[in-house]
């Protein structure tokens, strides 16, 4: 494997890992707050990740874990937020929801539908104004394309050429609710948000080297000064909306789209990849697996020994 | 008319839907989720099935758009009830509500009103924290032109979700996550409510307490507490209604008693439990035996950290003490009085995530 496989590889193991031990022990009752889960979406977190610096700004949705870790913010910050503790990456005032490591770029995750959306292209206007050579990516799904919100920020960053990349991750469902009884059938994303003046395309969300070929190439065009980029991701959310549980019973999505998906699983199929290629063993990936698990063992250790804020910190940041 | 049931807060808004709907073929019920399996928790199960997708849908994450359509739509000939399964995703489409719904038949001169239904639900607890369970039912009183109710019980819930969708004002209906689960007797067929009336639900003589919404069953089991084990005969008024306000029935009561708690769910600054207050010194003042006590959220962001919300909300031990406080009694530790289990769901029903 060369230097990036190795990368891509570790970080879609490491979010899958990670998301799935906060599934499994969920049930403690000791994580006590809403966590939307990214399981099946890895590989567009991974990619895009390993195509971005320390010092670009990056800002996410709710659904924030795997973003956050794919730009290698603090897994135990993260899981310690998860759990209330003061040691929290946002000392426990913001949960699952709102993650920030300022330390790899990670701005900011917030929980209301398209609410990072402008203060990314407004990361992007200071960049542009400071005249650094950095960007801002923008994580959004499907649905918060519908959110007003939207439409002015991508103007906004279409008329100034901010560098602004936009990562759309269409898996397709809003909660519950499919894409057709929000958006026009015939419409695809891309091609709407291409109307709108900013370069845009779509892709397979499933394949994490696609992912990172066209991103990094959309990352090159930012900093040469051609403006911001929207890059469209098919992917596939496996658990239910919010909480650790499968919800496939519910039948919202028809189960032949379930099983199709599950059946491109972006970690399996780029594990597969490799070592068809002989460029990784059975072995050495179970290795990996297995320093991945004693990493988030750790991260829950620090967690659960963590104190929890006291009331004194209750007051503590209303003010800057 | 006639027969009550018990029934389930949330049944109750998905029986007044139902009936709302049959009652007039003009009314529609939209927003996020109101066809999904799970309905706006359970309130709007069944009612595409029964009533067609042309008058129950789904609709884009655009809250403020959406809220504009619901205005023409009014407008038009229809009466919209849009669902939104947290205030505060409903911020979004404050220009909408404020600079369109609440004063279209003001600022045209009347004969122009904009009969809309807002339902938004108040989030608690499980970590809701700073996005999921602001309570800001004031900014919504601060408006003429909206009137807002909030429920407290499964019975008011119908009533007043009735006389909310044939109310021909826009009307913001705030459901409490915590009561959506609370039964109660409740009047079958079109039984329609009065919006603006405040109920007193208990009589007394020595002190006034003004709540709403979640708060009231709280403050019942502090106030039976303190009439049987303290002789202390509370009256607690339900406002229902937080706008308009139903001063009369503040004002008598107050001037019978002498004394005020208000009690609010939302921060202390510029909330209804404050200008409740504000009115109460200003017309009662000569009535006034004691100060005038206030129980509200603290001036800071709801944390999510399950340990910062331990003492973040009151409950019916705080609301006994602050009783006590204006009775002049020494106050005791009424601990007893707080519900079991975690502090921070409502009941064993409830185990997050939302
Ligand atoms: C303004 C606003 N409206 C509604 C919600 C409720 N909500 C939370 S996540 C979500 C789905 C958003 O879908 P999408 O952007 O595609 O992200 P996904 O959950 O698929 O990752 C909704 C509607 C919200 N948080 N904020």
């Amino acid at each position: 494997m060369n230097t990036l496989q190795k990368k891509l590889l570790y970080s879609m193991k490491k979010i899958r890992q990670v998301e799935l031990a906060i599934a499994a022990k969920y049930s403690e009752q000791q994580m006590r707050c809403p966590v939307h889960l990214s399981i099946g979406q890895e590989a567009v977190a991974a990619a895009v990740g390993a195509c971005l610096e320390k010092t670009d700004s990056i800002v996410s949705g709710h659904r924030a874990h795997a973003h956050y870790l794919g730009v290698n913010g603090s897994l135990k910050g993260m899981i310690a937020e998860i759990y209330g503790k003061v040691t929290g990456c946002s000392k426990g005032k913001g949960g699952s929801m709102h993650l920030i490591d300022k330390s790899v770029g990670f701005m900011g995750s917030t929980a209301i539908v398209g609410g990072t959306i402008p203060v990314g292209v407004g990361f992007g206007l200071a960049i542009k104004k400071l005249k650094q050579q950095h960007v801002a990516c923008v994580f959004l799904g499907d649905g918060a394309i519908e959110e007003g919100a939207f439409y002015e920020s991508a103007n906004f960053a279409a008329l100034h050429k901010l560098p602004v990349l936009f990562i759309c991750e269409n898996n397709e469902f809003s909660v519950y609710s499919p894409l057709e009884v929000r958006q026009p059938k015939q419409r695809l994303i891309s091609e709407m948000v291409a109307g709108m003046g900013i370069e845009s395309a779509q892709y397979d969300g499933n394949d994490v080297e696609l992912i990172h070929q066209v991103t990094t190439a959309a990352v090159q065009k930012i900093k040469a000064g051609q403006g911001p980029q929207f890059l469209e991701f098919a992917t596939w959310r496996w658990l239910e909306h919010c909480g650790p549980n499968e919800d496939d019973d519910l039948d919202y999505r028809c189960q032949k789209s379930n099983s199709k998906w599950r059946d491109r699983d972006p970690v399996q199929i780029f594990e597969k990849k490799l070592m068809d290629q002989k460029l990784v063993s059975e072995s050495e990936i179970k290795d990996l697996h297995n320093s991945i698990d004693i990493e988030i063992k750790a991260a829950f250790e620090f967690a659960l020994t963590s104190a929890f804020p006291t009331q004194e910190d209750l007051f503590e940041g209303i003010y800057g | 008319m006639g027969n009550s049931r018990t029934m389930k807060f949330t049944n109750a808004i998905n029986e007044a839907l139902s009936i709302a709907m049959e009652a007039d073929p003009g009314v529609i019920v939209y927003g996020l989720g109101t066809p999904d399996p799970k309905g706006i928790f359970g309130t709007t199960l069944g009612l595409q099935e029964r009533f067609g997708p042309d008058r129950v849908f789904d609709m884009p994450t655009a809250e403020n758009a959406l809220t504009g359509v619901a205005i023409g739509a009014a407008l038009g000939g229809l009466r919209p009830v849009m669902s939104h399964q947290r205030l505060d995703f409903f911020l979004l489409a404050m220009d909408q509500l404020v600079n369109n719904a609440a004063k279209w038949n003001y600022m045209f001169g009347g004969n122009n009103p904009v009969p809309i239904t807002i339902r938004l639900i108040i989030g608690r607890g499980w970590g809701q924290g700073p996005t999921h369970s602001q309570s800001l039912q004031s900014w919504f009183a601060h408006i003429p032109g909206l009137k807002v109710v909030c429920p407290s019980s499964a019975k008011d819930a119908k009533e007043l979700l009735l006389a909310s969708i044939f109310d021909p004002n826009p009307v913001v209906f705030l459901e409490h996550r915590w009561l959506h689960n609370s039964v109660s007797d409740v009047p079958a067929g079109d039984v329609r409510g009065v919006l603006g009336k405040a109920h007193k639900l208990t009589e007394g003589d020595d002190v006034t307490v003004i709540g709403y919404s979640v708060l009231i069953p709280e403050a019942l089991r502090a106030i039976n507490y303190l009439k049987e084990n303290h002789n202390i005969n509370a009256e607690l008024i339900d406002l229902k209604t937080i706008s308009p306000l139903d001063w009369d029935t503040i004002f008598t009561s107050v001037k019978k008693t002498g004394r005020i708690l208000a009690m609010d769910t939302s921060h202390e600054q510029c909330s209804v439990a404050s200008e409740v207050i504000s009115r109460v010194s200003r017309d009662c003042w000569s009535s006034l035996k004691a100060a005038p006590q206030l129980l509200a959220l603290p001036n800071c962001p709801t944390p999510t950290s399950h340990e910062l919300t331990k003492d973040y909300y009151f409950d019916a031990s705080d609301i006994a003490k602050s009783i006590m406080q204006l009775m002049k009694h020494q106050t005791k530790d009424f601990a007893h009085l707080k519900s079991p289990g975690a502090h921070d769901v409502p009941g064993t029903w409830f185990n997050g995530p939302f």
